[in-house]
């Protein structure tokens, strides 16, 4: 376990505060899935909630926005990260209450 | 592939490897591999150190275990790419390619211990409803699955949590099971580093 809370920490240290071309105020809202504008907010919003109804309008729509596809390529790893990240945490305080409860 | 970046955006480094696979292997590089090797500091390097200690790491686990899950999420989540490839592995590693199958067709009455079986399906329902409770611990717990066990189960739904979405926010390209194949001989060779 302290092997994937040390690697977690890793990717999740690098992707948010690690250089970068998108800005950090992005990565961070892609990572929470929170405070994004349009169309940024529906692209991450289905990386969050159901990756695979992302569709190629919904990234076309952000590269007419004016990112360019490295920026989209931080934000959308961003996005998945963040996602996984708050399964997995909610998922070890369930386990942690399970065996406090014996 | 959905980025032009991540298809043909590498460095030249990246770019010689791919077709020294393709020579040797007659494959095309997965696209999985591609997304690994592109700007590798940013997302794949860290990643695939997090991958490989969920995957290959000690674990009471199997590796066939593990990939099973991996295959598991990945049904649940709906990524193509992910669910072939991590079955490839798993029936490999099981060298039983049947219990695989029927793991994804009917968790209920597939042919495995109800410890993993129990695991399966708590790592089932975080991927679907994004939260599980002490309830379901408990149910993990109870069908003889150890905490350990549990936090190990949950490093590997955390890794194809991530992987699942960026293959299908990227839509990885899904190729012929002879691609799969040599996959999996290379992810039991040398596992995700």
């Amino acid at each position: 376990m302290g092997n994937i809370t040390e690697a977690r920490k890793a990717v999740v240290t690098r992707i948010l505060e690690g250089e970068g071309q998108a800005s950090q105020e992005q990565r961070k809202a892609a990572f929470d899935n929170a405070g994004l504008p349009e169309p940024l907010r529906t692209l991450i919003e289905r990386v969050a909630k159901h990756a695979n109804q992302v569709t190629d309008q919904d990234v076309a729509a952000v590269e007419a926005a004016g990112l360019s596809e490295d920026q989209i390529f931080e934000i959308v790893v961003c996005g998945a990260v963040g996602e996984a990240v708050r399964q997995h945490e909610r998922a070890l305080a369930a386990l942690e209450a399970a065996a406090r409860s014996g | 592939m959905r980025l032009s970046i991540l298809d043909s955006g590498h460095a030249f480094g990246p770019k010689v490897m791919f077709a020294m696979i393709r020579l040797f292997s007659g494959q095309r590089v997965v696209d999985a591999v591609k997304l690994v090797m592109y700007r590798p500091d940013f997302y794949g390097d860290p990643m695939k150190r997090l991958t490989h200690e969920a995957m290959r790491g000690p674990s009471a686990w199997s590796v066939g275990d593990r990939e099973l899950m991996a295959a598991y999420v990945s049904k649940v989540n709906g990524t193509e790419f992910c669910i072939k490839a991590h079955s490839a592995v798993a029936g490999r590693a099981y060298q039983d390619g049947a219990r695989v199958s029927a793991t994804l067709a009917d968790l209920d009455t597939a042919p495995i211990g109800e410890p993993l079986r129990a695991t399966l399906r708590m790592l089932g329902k975080l991927a679907r409803e994004h939260t599980v409770d002490a309830g379901d611990m408990r149910a993990v717990l109870a069908a003889g699955a150890s905490r350990a066990q549990i936090e190990d189960a949950l490093a590997v739904g955390l890794a194809f949590n991530v992987t699942d979405r960026l293959a299908d926010a990227f839509r990885f390209a899904v190729p012929g099971p002879k691609a799969f194949d040599a996959g999996a001989k290379f992810l039991l060779a040398r596992g995700y580093r």
